[in-house]
Formats: C-alpha cells, sequence, structure tokens
C-alpha cells in the first residue's frame, strides 16, 4: 500500500519521513527509487515523500567566491551544463553528463544519487576527490558531513531516519587544480559503471582518487605527496600499492580480476587526464555574476 | 503541522497534458506512462522496459525528455506533457517521414520514443554531429538495430529544418 505526500516545507517532509508507523521514501528524481518501488507488492504501509514542493531553501546551484553549493533540486544534467562547475570540477561535470541518458539526467539528482548510495554512484568518486561535504538536516537543527564518511554500506548513508540532506557544498580548489573521470561500462547509454575512478591532482600537491564500483562503497585513496606523476614505473608501483584497498566482486558486469586489472588502467588514465586538465585549469575563473 | 491524514492513497493531478488541461485521480504508485496510457486513453507512449533502461516511453516534461515510466502520476500537478500525439497532432512529421524515408522504422515500436527524443535533441540543437545524435540517442534502444537509419534520419531532419528555416 503505497501512499503519496507532496511535502511544502522542510519540517513537514522530516516530520512525514519520521513516522514510525510507515515506511518513508524521499522523492527527488525518482529514477532510483521508482525502480525499487516497481518490484514491492507487499503489505508494507509505504509514504513517498516527494521534496519537489519545499520552498524553503535556496536556490539548485549557488556558486561563490570560496565554492559551489550543489542543493537538492539540482539534477545531473544542470549539473553537467554549468560553465564554472566544468572549470573548477572537471572530474564531476564528466560524471555527471555520462549518468545514464539523456532522459535519466534530466531527472535525476545530484543529492539523490549520493543518498541512493550506491556502490556505482558516478557522482560519488568525483566529490570525494574534490572534498565536497554533506549537509544534513533534521528536526533538532544541521550538521555537516565530510562525503568521505558518508558512505556507510551499500544503500546506506550517514543521513539516519528523520534526517534529510539538503545540500552538497565543494571547497573552490586552490589555483593549478586540475581533475578527470573515466568509466568503463559494457555500452554507451544506460548502463551502470563496471568501473570508474575519478582524479584530482591538487594545486598544493595532493593527489586523490575515487574509486566507483570496487567496494561495497565508493572509496577515496591519497597517493603519497611528492610522488613524480610523469614517472610511469613508479606510478604503477604506488598504484598496486594503493589500489589494494579495493575489494571488487564477480558480478554480471564484470569478473573480480578483470575489475581490479581495469581499476589500475583507469586510475593511471585519470591521472594523466587530470594532470592534463591542471594545464587549462579554471581556477583563475571569474566567479559569474 | 500534523501530518497523519495528508498522504494520499488516491491522488488528484491537474496537469496540462498535450496542450490540454486535463484533471483526473490515480493511485498513488501509478506512473505518468500507466496514467497516459489507462486514464488519458494516449497509447502512443509505449510501454517496454519499465525501469528507464530503453526510451520507448519517453515524453516531454516541461519542455524535457524523461522516462514516462520513472515518473509518478502525482508529481505531474502543475505540470506540461507533451507526448507523441501531440507530435503527430497535423499527421506525420517531417521527422516521421524521414524515418519512413530511411527505412528506420521496422517493427516500430520504439518509434514513438524516438522520435520524442529526437524532437528533445532538435529543440536545443538544429544541428547536432553524428557524435551528438548518437550520444543524445543512446538510452532509446531499437530492438530491430535500426540504430544508423535512425541517425540518418535526424540527420535529414536537422538539414531540411535548417535549410527551410523551419
Amino acid at each position: 500500500m503505497m501512499t503519496y505526500y507532496k511535502a511544502r516545507a522542510l519540517a513537514d517532509a522530516l516530520e512525514m519521513l519520521e513516522r514510525p508507523d510507515v515506511e518513508g521514501r524521499a522523492l527527488l528524481g525518482g529514477t532510483d527509487l521508482l525502480v525499487s518501488l516497481a518490484g514491492k507488492h507487499d503489505d508494507t504501509p509505504r509514504v513517498v515523500v516527494d521534496l519537489k514542493g519545499i520552498k524553503d531553501w535556496g536556490e539548485p546551484l549557488v556558486i561563490t567566491d570560496t565554492g559551489v553549493r550543489i542543493g537538492l533540486m539540482l539534477t545531473m544534467a544542470e549539473l553537467a551544463a554549468d560553465p564554472v562547475v566544468g572549470s573548477w570540477y572537471p572530474a564531476l561535470t564528466e560524471a555527471a553528463d555520462k549518468v545514464g541518458s539523456v532522459a535519466i539526467r534530466n531527472r535525476a539528482t545530484v543529492v539523490g544519487n549520493i543518498c541512493n548510495a550506491s556502490p556505482a554512484s558516478d557522482s560519488a568518486p568525483p566529490l570525494l576527490v574534490h572534498e565536497a561535504t554533506v549537509r544534513i538536516a533534521s528536526a533538532s537543527g544541521q550538521r555537516s558531513v565530510p562525503i568521505s564518511s558518508f558512505f556507510l554500506s551499500p544503500r546506506v548513508t550517514a543521513c539516519a531516519r528523520g534526517e534529510i540532506v539538503t545540500a552538497i557544498e565543494l571547497p573552490r580548489p586552490v589555483p593549478g587544480t586540475g581533475s578527470a573521470y573515466r568509466r568503463l561500462t559494457r555500452r554507451w547509454g544506460i548502463d551502470l559503471i563496471t568501473v570508474s575512478v575519478a582524479a584530482a591532482v591538487h594545486g598544493d600537491g595532493r593527489v586523490l582518487l575515487g574509486l566507483g564500483a570496487v567496494a561495497p562503497t565508493p572509496l577515496l585513496v591519497e597517493l603519497p605527496v611528492g610522488l613524480d606523476l610523469d614517472d610511469r614505473s613508479a606510478l604503477v608501483q604506488v598504484l598496486d600499492e594503493a589500489l589494494s584497498v579495493a575489494t571488487p566482486i564477480t558480478d554480471i558486469r564484470g569478473g573480480a580480476e578483470y575489475r581490479s586489472a581495469m581499476l589500475r588502467e583507469l586510475a593511471s588514465r585519470a591521472i594523466q587526464a587530470a594532470l592534463e586538465s591542471t594545464r587549462r585549469s579554471g581556477n583563475g575563473h571569474s566567479v559569474r555574476g | 503541522m500534523d501530518t497523519r491524514f495528508a498522504a494520499e492513497s488516491q491522488v488528484t493531478v491537474t496537469a496540462t497534458v498535450n496542450g490540454e488541461p486535463r484533471t483526473f485521480t490515480v493511485p498513488a504508485h501509478r506512473t505518468l506512462l500507466d496514467a497516459l496510457r489507462t486514464d488519458l486513453g494516449l497509447t502512443g507512449t509505449k510501454s517496454s522496459c519499465t525501469e528507464g533502461e530503453c526510451g520507448a516511453c519517453t515524453v516531454l516534461l516541461d519542455g524535457k525528455a524523461v522516462n514516462s515510466c520513472l515518473v509518478l502520476a502525482a508529481e505531474m500537478d502543475g505540470h506540461q506533457v507533451t507526448t507523441i500525439e501531440e507530435i503527430s497532432r497535423n499527421g506525420a512529421t517531417d521527422l516521421q517521414e524521414a524515418l519512413l524515408d530511411e527505412g528506420a522504422v521496422q517493427c516500430g515500436f520504439c518509434i514513438p520514443g524516438q522520435v520524442m527524443s529526437a524532437e528533445y535533441l532538435l529543440s536545443h540543437n538544429p544541428e547536432p554531429t553524428v557524435e551528438e545524435i548518437r550520444s543524445a540517442m543512446s538510452g532509446n534502444l531499437c530492438r530491430c538495430a535500426s540504430y544508423n537509419r535512425i541517425v540518418d534520419a535526424i540527420l535529414a531532419t536537422s538539414k531540411k529544418r535548417v535549410s527551410t528555416g523551419e
């Protein structure tokens, strides 16, 4: 038995999602939620709480001198189309532009994507390497969680019952930062990743990798500081060590061994592409007025 | 506020469908796809995978292509939906004629969704490259594998529209 509730205010949505007598499911774009609900023909009382009618939070995308705030309603298509996001966080734009299909990207939201907490989320690896912070609201107030602590296990996040993720905040990269996203799928459109890697070469010298579909959650890995990224043989050794945190499984998209091999290859490619992106880095880009 | 009775198992929706205001009451779980086909009698939109994989159910929601199987009818209140019936209101369009000319229509089941995705592409990119067409259409499957012919038909339509200023 399913009911529908269109929340007009954050407090109403929170109250409905907290009710003990029904299973509350928050609805944004619905591209994951509707697939998961379609198979459920049990008697569990369920309420779909549509958050799209809520007016008491800000713009879908806010860009300031210090960074970017991705609001609840921002779709993958809107994120992919934004030029400032593209120059500050190239990996994120590349990922948002590849999720699903045109029709999926017109509907799917970035916040919904992280809350769905799929190990194969496309937006998670770039958000990890750009050190995003997740803003979470509840009846008792607001809190922030680094995205590296947000994913707990498949489909489970640090956003607990009675809480709603209201925004994702990204710090503006320091000058000289570049990033890139590389993903492997079986075919072009509408396929989940077999493996993916986001790489960010930060202007302060840190190199971060975000790994998709090789563990129960998306993973963040930091390479040793001072590494010469142009020394390919040194890089291969460092990657072998750094990527050992990955524990891929065998499923319909690929075998564990294949995933491990592709992970090393994609990591290497993503780092090279991130290095190239530092050279055309848009960090001198003026904030649009 | 007390939200105990606010969640509804039947939802009454008023939406603009193909330019006309329509009010309908549907179960909360009903998808836009099923509402179009069963409640509004608009069967041009096809139901196939029902999980956003195939694109057969593509419609325009507020002018943007979406999978109608992944939208609840309840979400439509106050929104605009355009289906293949509106596109073809005055008979086959130039794009549909081009699909026929190229031999792209074999079983035909995917074509309404293909047309909606192609019209959405051309609405914001009137002169797409082959690569842009393939990327934009990658969410629409064709089990008869007419992909190259579909791309050719979209290219031909784009050229014709640009040259005639349509």
